[in-house]
């Protein structure tokens, strides 16, 4: 009787796997050298409005700024990887093979991250992840192709978790998503809750998807009696719950961190509803004077909305590697894509979304990273003024220690 | 304090109320379904699509026109109504000689499409949709704080699931309704117009899952995949309680309700699967489901 949600998407899948490479294919034969970037993302599904066309739109940008002062002739692909492993592997393999594709861009969903992960690695090209939340990419499973951008499960624990305890709330309950992602999430941020002295009280484990009630979980910790309740899942999931959580009445006496949400979330919750929300970005258009010189800039182009910092990410990533093709010239550029990597790494980082930073040994960007305040309805000035700053974390403890599994580390 | 298989009493009569008020989501959705399905023999895939457009379009309402909540649930399943009454003439009329099969795949797609292009529109993220400030706040019942619009949404569908049975079962309307069912050529025969009563209640059965699109925005995230999350589980009420039985889906509702809220209090991660579970054990021993006749 009842269709399963993956009849559903498989269906779209069949469909749209042909038109994506497809439409690419002509003006890769037709076309000279130039250097091609492909946008590999969630088009049509949850994580459509964190990522999807603004960071098309951020990469274009960055093209737009850099590529012609500098004589490259760049193109930007983009598809819908569906958030399936198999449909994203397929796309960067078709990428790589037909159509001339150096460097694959933003690629939410771990597991979609991953397997685009090996793809560069045994093509040899480029692979900038700013959309993925593992660790991986940096940890066992770290390549000298890929460079993760913008964050990562440990930076949002440690920010959020860290800095929270510290403000002073010491006693925390999760609701957790069951599975991987959901499950390192508060796993990572009750190590952070318990070294900073802090106590966890309990965690509700909820069924993922399918969930979108959660005040029986929202009781149960109210009925333990937490300062802080902490949110390990993602995307609409979040915004249930802090909607419930509302409802339910439960600050002041509890706050409530969203241990991985974006401004897009927030738009879509009201401020009314997101107010004293606890959250980490590593990118916010209005921090400081860069950050809106960027949103100046990129507005005509992102249709009335504020990029979040994976989209932001994107530029910033982009700029990045067109510094480094740019220093080695599109030849060897093209023909190297470990080569561009260790170029970026050798090369430090600067621009109006990050900042100035530097890429680790083992792919990670280094920037600070900054813990916010959803802001009260009468606090906001205007459109998208949505959080006050508590605390800057900066590179050197806002990232995880290089993981020893990762072989670019021993190297 | 005292407890009950080791959960603290108020803790569990807490998760007994709001398995309720989660069940009164599934019977007024599953309603309209049965309706739809005991009238029509069309399984209506696109329900959970216009229990989305529903909520969207009190959202719109809202941001549009200035129109607020309570006119919105009157407004809403109206004007979504009236989109189920041109998707009938032109579309589902289409099928009702054909096999089921047809009518789900077209119900299917159309819920595809009208998700699709809602998406396309509005984006994945979903809408702000606040608590009416009437209803606002909570109230202490002694074992829980019950929000105060939890309690209006229980009230609101016991009230509407009951005027639906009262409609269908005791009056004259209703009567026409079933025997045009049963035997459509003698019913017409009598001067009744039955392809213009069928229309109307399939609009009819739409504007139900309006309705509750409207009572679900400000407590869900109104956004295009709203109606995909429930409409399994509607389903599944809908099968367990028979197919077209309309007793049966609104008791089958609440229960279900229920059983989901205890299994978040003692297996929280079973909570998903526990009405599939129920709808085996359901379908083995009564295949026309609890309520229904058997065919």
């Amino acid at each position: 009787m009842t269709f399963p949600m993956t009849t559903r998407r498989a269906l779209l899948g069949a469909a749209a796997l042909p038109l994506a490479t497809g439409l690419a294919a002509p003006r890769a034969r037709a076309a000279g050298k130039p250097i091609r970037i492909g946008v590999l993302n969630d088009m049509s599904g949850p994580y459509r409005d964190t990522t999807g066309a603004m960071s098309v739109a951020c990469t274009r940008l960055a093209v737009a700024e850099f590529a012609a002062s500098k004589g490259l002739t760049v193109e930007v692909l983009s598809a819908d990887h569906q958030n399936k492993p198999d449909v994203g592997a397929g796309i960067a393999r078709q990428w790589f093979d037909r159509d001339g594709v150096d460097m694959i861009m933003d690629v939410p969903t771990s597991s979609v991250a991953l397997a685009v992960n090996s793809v560069c690695r045994e093509k040899n090209k480029v692979f900038i992840n700013s959309g993925a939340a593992t660790t991986g990419l940096t940890g066992k499973q770290c390549s000298p192709n890929t460079i993760h951008y913008t964050y990562d499960t440990w930076m949002l624990a440690r920010s959020t978790g860290g800095n929270t305890v510290k403000a002073g709330g010491d006693t925390w309950f999760f609701i957790t998503a069951d599975y991987v992602f959901g499950h390192e999430l508060e796993e990572i941020t009750a190590r952070f809750v318990t070294d900073a002295k802090g106590k966890v009280l309990g965690h509700s484990v909820y069924p993922f998807p399918g969930t979108t009630d959660f005040s029986s979980f929202l009781l149960a910790a109210q009925a333990a009696g937490a300062k802080v309740l902490g949110l390990a899942n993602a995307g609409t999931d979040t915004v249930n719950c802090v909607k419930q959580a509302h409802e339910f009445g439960l600050a002041p006496a509890m706050r409530v961190a969203a241990l991985l949400m974006t401004i897009p979330d927030v738009h879509a919750l009201g401020l009314a509803t997101a107010r004293g929300l606890l959250l980490t970005e590593s990118f916010y258009w209005n921090l400081n004077d860069r950050t809106r010189a960027f949103t100046a800039r990129a507005k005509p182009l992102l249709g009335g909305r504020m990029a979040n910092m994976i989209q932001a990410g994107c530029y910033a990533g982009t700029l990045h590697y067109l510094k480094a093709v740019a220093d080695m010239g599109v030849d060897a550029a093209r023909a190297d894509g470990a080569a561009v990597v260790a170029r970026m790494k050798a090369m430090p980082t600067d621009d109006d979304v990050f900042g100035p930073g530097k890429i680790r040994a083992d792919g990670q960007l280094l920037v600070p990273s900054y813990l916010f305040e959803v802001k009260t309805p009468e606090q906001s000035k205007g459109d998208w003024d949505y959080y006050n700053l508590l605390a800057t974390t900066e590179p050197g403890e806002a990232w995880q220690p290089m993981d020893p599994g990762c072989p670019l580390v021993k190297a | 304090m005292f407890t009950i298989f080791g959960i603290p009493g108020p803790l569990l009569f807490g998760q007994l109320l709001l398995g309720l008020i989660n069940g009164a989501f599934y019977a007024m959705l599953s309603l309209g379904l049965a309706v739809i399905f005991g009238l029509l023999n069309i399984i209506n895939f696109a329900h959970g699509a216009l229990f989305m457009m529903g909520a969207f379009v009190a959202w719109m309402l809202l941001n549009y026109a200035g129109i607020g909540y309570w006119w919105a649930l009157l407004l809403a399943p109206l004007i979504v109504g009236a989109f189920g009454l041109v998707l009938e003439r032109t579309l589902i009329s289409r099928l009702y000689k054909l096999d089921h099969l047809y009518g789900l795949l077209l119900t299917f797609g159309l819920a595809l499409v009208i998700e699709g292009l809602f998406r396309n529109e509005y984006g994945s993220s979903g809408m702000p949709y606040q608590i009416p400030s009437a209803l606002q706040g909570a109230t202490n019942l002694g074992f829980m704080f019950l929000p105060n619009y939890r309690g209006w949404v229980v009230v609101a569908a016991l009230v509407v699931c009951i005027a639906t049975w009262l409609l269908i079962e005791k009056t004259k309307l209703g009567a026409m309704l079933r025997a045009a069912t049963e035997n459509a050529p003698l019913v017409q025969a009598f001067g009744v117009n039955v392809p213009r009563m069928v229309t109307l209640t399939y609009a009819g059965g739409v504007a139900l899952a309006a309705l509750a699109g409207v009572l679900a925005a400000p407590i869900y995230s109104v956004n295009p995949n709203m109606g995909s999350s429930f409409i399994n589980t509607v389903f599944a009420v809908v099968v367990i309680g028979g197919m077209g039985s309309i007793i049966g889906s609104v008791i089958t509702g609440f229960g279900l309700g229920v059983i989901e809220g205890l299994t978040k209090v003692f297996y929280p991660e079973a909570s998903a699967t526990v009405v599939f579970v129920v709808m085996a054990i359901v379908l083995l021993t009564r295949p026309a489901g609890l309520f229904g006749k058997a065919a």
